[in-house]
């Protein structure tokens, strides 16, 4: 992103910065200022964030607490959201699987948008990249999860639950199923846009004039495939949040009573009808990060956008 | 027309001999919607043991006798069972003798024939033919075909339980006549004769459709010419259990639902919409957790939970081991999880009567007070977070079992009791097909046991529990020497349990076995090797409109499909 | 363009091969078994057993010479065969690729769950196409009015959450509640008149309707954002100078230089139709390709796992191939030397 922050005004290759005094950075700010949507959508995500942070000191109740005789329970003053069938607190769970959910959604989703970016670039960019690296992706996009994530499993689980102990290791072992299990898109896509963008005149000048390809690939290639980026971006956090609960059904996530959004969610449809607030919260969670995002990305691209900002 | 025809001869006969239930006619009550959710991939049990596969084929091919819901034998293809005292079964034990009933069609309208039953033998002990239900056929020296209605077994050993082949679902009786070209290595390329085979069942397959759909038609050759009362049935497959049971309890769109391990408050929401109803029953399957005796600790390499690897730091304290069994609440798991279907026991052989002892209970009562104190006696004190230790040892355990959602919330909550008398616990869920699939280069299959204490269900087939107590020998503990291969889990070994397990194999009184049973059963309970929880029954659902369902956990589910009805 | 097509089928053979053999060798090394769902009662040496006369053991590497033999050599043959119903050599001693669970040939069983994997998974891309397109051009076009904030909700409602939540949802409104749809697909259902049409017309209802939701919401984020990023360009405006229509404007040049994006993500989305939607799938007992995949893998039915998963492979070469022709359709400067 920082390099987008700088690009100089498209369309006009290698002009001077005439406004040094006034920062990029503080350009892109006051424009995404008065992105309504944007700024409501920052707002919503950074509520949850501090939510799942200091939510569970306020509400002191253990999300792994049972108690049998209070199951199924609806909304009281104890249980705000809530009990589950063995009596957990659902309040307690959102909030506990929202630390969970969230750091790996986001965490998930930056790392296969690197991925699926760089390569991405370099095949469009590169001709001679091109055919190794979307084969590459080919390969990718034909290999069956399921045995390719038991295999993972199989391979790696020990080791790093060795190194880095039972958490962080099941974290970075998530983190990296899921980034490299879902860069593919995203590489394709900003391929296509790549390839289309590098025949442009301002690309075309930028050569002629002897920029060196990194600047050309840095300051004009990326920012103008920045928004199907962007889409990729927020789509690649519902996935990576609902992905990370099918792993833990195949014993590769964390343990089974350590709350995540995707699996509250799951665990609660069948009892849907019994008590609607095991589906509602998980899935209104997921939902608002997921729009709140898609807002505050939505007003980043417009304040990055020139055209527009200059308007 | 020939169908009619054949009809009509049948209810002729059935008014002739003025039966009992002569007012039912073949086919009169129309379609019959059943719902499998583990779809049926081939209807030859032989080569598929799965039972979903196994129950599936029932409806088409029959062995010579059943089980009954009770667990009693009833003749199917024969007029009666073959006992010492009637001469079906020789003096010695080494021979069985069963008389067919005479004048039994297959569904092509050729004659039923000891030929095919001898035939059956054959195809299942051919080489290469990989039978799944091979361990059926065990020590059968040869058949001889005496005449067209009788054939005999004989056996190499004395076999005090002779009822193994033919008896149950998972051994039918095929058509030589079908299967003659699919003996042996071609057994797989018949795929014709995997998805339709002839039958005497009370229905014929119309059409297969692997894991999907499989179409019925009343066999016209049945031997109840009044029955099936339904002239066509419908075998579908898919989803999974809670939808299935929605279809039968909520929508209405089935008649039957099969196996719906749900939670109990699900079934019982949408029994309330009044359409269906839920049936249990009970056979031999004990959800337990078996407890780790060696050493499963990474250090040991190659030796990892092997005898070599040395006792286990502190699940080879008894005193440890009785205290996690009764710091266990079985009423609040049997609640979470199982409901009607699962009752508290202490015991590994629950069933049949004749087998189950009644003398371990110490287990029922809930008592963490006494855990507590055995476990302070045994010298575990809690250390500052709370959790056990000594010299050094903290009682830290890694819970191992398959995904299954009830049993997740059956960990969480052992978990919880056992936090409360200082022993720490760190679930594992392993996708069932790894955890009980058994590849040696997997660490996550249930005989590695890289777990110190693993949790699952087992149970046997029929009603003689030999060979399934036989699983506890000595020579029975999976190594990397026998490729993992063996039942002992738990890796226990003692001379007197393997000293009753050869009295077993020589006793042909029912009431002497019954007595040794229940003597192997108390060792393995009172020892703590392994920790009974729930004895599981079956659970199925049936739509309000069918009659005649008997529930059964000893045979197929569909057994008696013959009988059923629907109500007007 | 076609020197550049003909370069690019001829080296999509080696990546084929590599591709397949990578995937077999996968598959080889994951830890399930074709016995792990076997009832714990079949005892262990007879499992063993049969997994010998599966054929597992035999190394590693002739097996997937057999496959080899068998998918490029063997199955062709016998679909030209049934084609034309002629005979090409000895085709009874001929091995098929057989189905462990099943014992049946693979190609038989793709053969058989094709129609309702096209009916349900098939009409659900099409009517998210023809959803998605409008409603992103509409979106962009109309930046930040009601109708793009409705769009916004809904299509990020819908892709993040679930199928296996909505489909629940929709089972228990339209057929516990309302009983206006069947919860399961029946397929052997076959349409001969209207009203068996009907009756197909009803039980794809509700899986259509789950899987175009999903599909909508993806598709219809990236064509409004392309749409918008050419909305501002120099072109259009010079266009609307000339005075060409706004319609004109829109749909043919705008529309025309966004669709790069879209048509990568139909490209990756059309093989997707042929794997079926395994969760969706389920839920509703379409039992297509997607459930005979999952099946496949859960039970370790590694032949046919292969199969289906090579064909996949096979579908994803050739439309990223058309995807990369259609490139160069669209925007006539992206070149291939």
């Amino acid at each position: 992103m920082s390099d987008a922050v700088i690009k100089p005004p498209q369309g006009t290759p290698g002009a001077p910065l005439v406004t040094r005094q006034r920062t990029l950075a503080a350009d892109v700010w006051r424009q995404f200022r008065q992105h309504r949507g944007g700024v409501l959508g920052a707002v919503v995500f950074l509520s949850i964030v501090l939510l799942v942070i200091f939510g569970p000191y306020i509400h002191g109740i253990d999300p792994q607490a049972l108690n049998v005789r209070d199951k199924n329970q609806g909304i009281s003053l104890t249980h705000p959201m809530g009990t589950d069938n063995l009596g957990r607190d659902m309040f307690a769970q959102v909030l506990a699987g929202g630390r969970t959910s969230l750091s790996v959604g986001i965490t998930a989703m930056l790392l296969s948008l690197l991925v699926g970016t760089t390569i991405g670039i370099v095949a469009g960019y590169f001709r001679r990249a091109d055919g190794l690296l979307m084969r590459l992706t080919d390969l990718f996009l034909a290999l069956p999860l399921l045995p390719l994530l038991l295999v993972i499993i199989m391979l790696f689980r020990d080791t790093l639950r060795a190194t880095f102990g039972p958490e962080t290791g099941i974290f970075l072992l998530i983190v990296f199923v899921i980034g490299i299990t879902s860069w593919m898109q995203t590489a394709r896509i900003v391929r296509g846009a790549v390839l289309s963008v590098k025949e442009q005149e301002f690309v075309v000048a930028a050569k002629s004039i002897g920029t060196r390809e990194r600047r050309i690939v840095t300051r004009h290639i990326l920012p103008n495939v920045l928004s199907p980026i962007m889409v990729s971006a927020t789509l690649g956090i519902a996935t990576a949040i609902i992905t990370e609960s099918a792993l833990s059904f195949l014993g590769l996530g964390f343990p089974s009573d350590y709350p995540t959004w995707g699996r509250l969610l799951y665990d609660g449809v069948n009892f849907m009808a019994i008590n609607p607030s095991r589906v509602i919260w998980p899935g209104l969670a997921i939902s608002l990060t997921v729009l709140s995002i898609n807002y505050v990305g939505d007003g980043l691209r417009d304040a990055l956008d020139p055209r527009i900002r200059g308007r | 027309m020939k169908r009619f025809t054949a009809l009509a001869a049948g209810t002729a006969v059935a008014l002739a001999l003025g039966a009992a239930n002569a007012q039912a006619e073949r086919g009169s009550d129309g379609n019959l919607n059943v719902l499998y959710w583990q779809a049926v991939s081939v209807l030859n049990p032989y080569l598929s043991g799965g039972t979903k596969d196994v129950e599936g084929s029932s409806v088409v091919i029959e062995p010579l006798a059943k089980y009954d819901e009770a667990g009693n034998m009833v003749p199917a293809l024969v007029d009666e069972i073959p006992t010492v005292e009637n001469g079906g079964v020789s003096e010695d034990l080494k021979s069985i003798t069963w008389k067919i009933t005479p004048g039994l069609l297959w569904s092509d309208g050729t004659p039923f024939t000891a030929n095919d039953v001898k035939f059956t033998a054959d195809y299942c002990m051919a080489p290469d033919g990989g039978c799944q239900q091979i361990s059926k056929f065990q020590d059968i020296e040869s058949i001889e075909v005496i005449d067209d209605q009788t054939v005999t077994i004989n056996f190499t050993v004395p076999k005090p339980f002779p009822y193994t082949a033919f008896v149950g679902a998972e051994t039918p009786v095929i058509q030589k006549a079908q299967f003659e070209n699919c003996i042996g290595a071609n057994a797989p390329n018949c795929t014709e004769q995997n998805f339709g085979p002839h039958g005497t069942g009370p229905f014929k397959v119309v059409e297969f459709r692997a894991n999907d759909v499989i179409t019925f038609e009343a066999n016209e050759h049945y031997r109840d010419p009044a029955k099936p009362s339904f002239a066509t049935l419908t075998l579908k497959g898919g989803g999974d259990a809670a939808s299935a049971a929605r279809s039968v309890l909520e929508t209405g769109e089935f008649d039957y639902a099969w196996n719906l391990q749900v939670e109990p408050e699900v079934l019982e929401q949408m029994s309330a919409a009044g359409r269906g109803q839920v049936v249990t029953s009970f056979g031999t399957s004990v959800e337990r957790i078996e407890v780790n005796l060696t050493d499963p600790s990474p250090d040991k390499g190659e030796n990892r939970s092997t005898l070599e690897a040395g006792p286990h730091p502190f699940l080879s304290d008894p005193a440890v081991r009785k205290a996690l069994s009764i710091a266990i609440d079985r009423e609040i798991l049997v609640e979470a999880g199982y409901g009607a279907s699962g009752q508290p026991t202490c015991n590994i052989l629950p069933a049949p009567e004749n087998y189950a002892s009644t003398n371990v209970n110490w287990c029922l009562e809930y008592n963490p007070d006494e855990a507590n104190r055995l476990l302070d006696e045994a010298g575990w004190a809690p250390g500052g977070d709370g959790i056990r230790a000594k010299d050094g040892v903290r009682l830290s355990l890694l819970y191992q079992t398959s995904t299954n959602s009830v049993r997740q919330a059956t960990q969480a909550l052992v978990k919880d009791m056992w936090q409360q008398i200082g022993v720490e616990t760190e679930l594992r869920n392993i996708d069932a097909a790894v955890f009980f699939g058994g590849d040696p280069a997997s660490p996550d299959t249930f005989q590695k046991f890289y777990a110190d204490v693993e949790m699952y269900t087992n149970n046997f087939p029929g009603t003689d529990p030999e060979a399934y107590m036989a699983g506890w020998l000595c020579d029975g503990i999976p190594s990397p020497k026998n490729g993992w291969l063996g039942a002992n889990m738990p890796r226990f070994c003692s001379e007197e349990y393997d000293a009753l397990v050869g009295q077993m194999a020589e006793t042909a009184d029912l009431a002497a076995r019954g007595e040794i049973a229940k003597k192997m059963n108390d060792i393995l309970s009172n020892e703590g090797a392994l920790i009974p929880l729930i004895h599981r029954g079956d659970v199925s659902a049936h739509s309000v409109t069918i009659d005649g369902v008997r529930m059964n956990s000893w045979d197929s589910e569909l057994w008696n499909v013959a009988d059923w009805t629907r109500k007007e | 363009m076609l020197n550049y097509t003909l370069r690019r089928l001829m080296f999509a053979i080696p990546t084929l091969l590599v591709i397949s053999f990578i995937i077999f060798a996968l598959l080889d090394l994951a830890p399930n078994d074709p016995t792990g769902n076997l009832p714990l009662t079949i005892p262990p040496d007879v499992r063993e057993q049969i997994r010998q006369s599966l054929g597992l053991g035999e190394p590693f590497p002739i097996r997937y010479l057999y496959w080899l033999q068998q998918f490029f050599i063997n199955e062709p043959l016998n679909l030209l065969e049934r084609m034309f119903g002629i005979e090409i050599g000895n085709s009874a001693e001929r091995l098929r690729i057989r189905s462990w669970a099943t014992r049946s040939p693979v190609v038989d069983l793709i053969i058989e769950r094709m129609p309702q994997t096209l009916w349900v998974v098939g009409m659900s891309y099409v009517v998210g196409i023809l959803i998605a397109i409008p409603v992103g051009i509409i979106s962009a076009y109309r930046q930040y009015s009601w109708f793009d904030q409705i769009g916004t909700f809904v299509s990020m409602v819908g892709f993040s959450v679930p199928t296996f939540f909505t489909g629940v949802v929709l089972i228990v409104i339209f057929s516990v509640n309302l009983q206006w749809f069947p919860s399961i697909y029946d397929t052997t259902l076959e349409v001969t008149g209207w009203s068996s049409f009907w009756a197909q017309v009803r039980q794809m209802v509700l899986p259509v309707m789950v899987l175009a939701l999903y599909n909508a919401a993806q598709l219809s984020r990236f064509v409004r954002a392309s749409m918008l990023d050419n909305l501002n360009q120099d072109y259009v405006r010079t266009a609307r100078a000339k005075g060409m229509k706004e319609r004109v404007v829109l749909l043919i040049h705008v529309l025309r230089n966004s669709l790069i994006p879209v048509v990568t993500v139909i490209a990756l989305g059309i093989p997707t139709i042929f794997s079926g939607a395994i969760i969706t799938e389920q839920i509703f007992r379409v039992n297509g390709l997607g459930q005979l995949l999952i099946i496949a893998v859960q039970g370790a039915d590694i032949p046919l796992v292969q199969t289906l998963t090579f064909i996949f492979a096979v579908l994803i070469v050739f439309f990223n191939l058309i995807a990369d022709l259609l490139y160069g359709i669209l925007d006539p400067r992206i070149r291939y030397e």
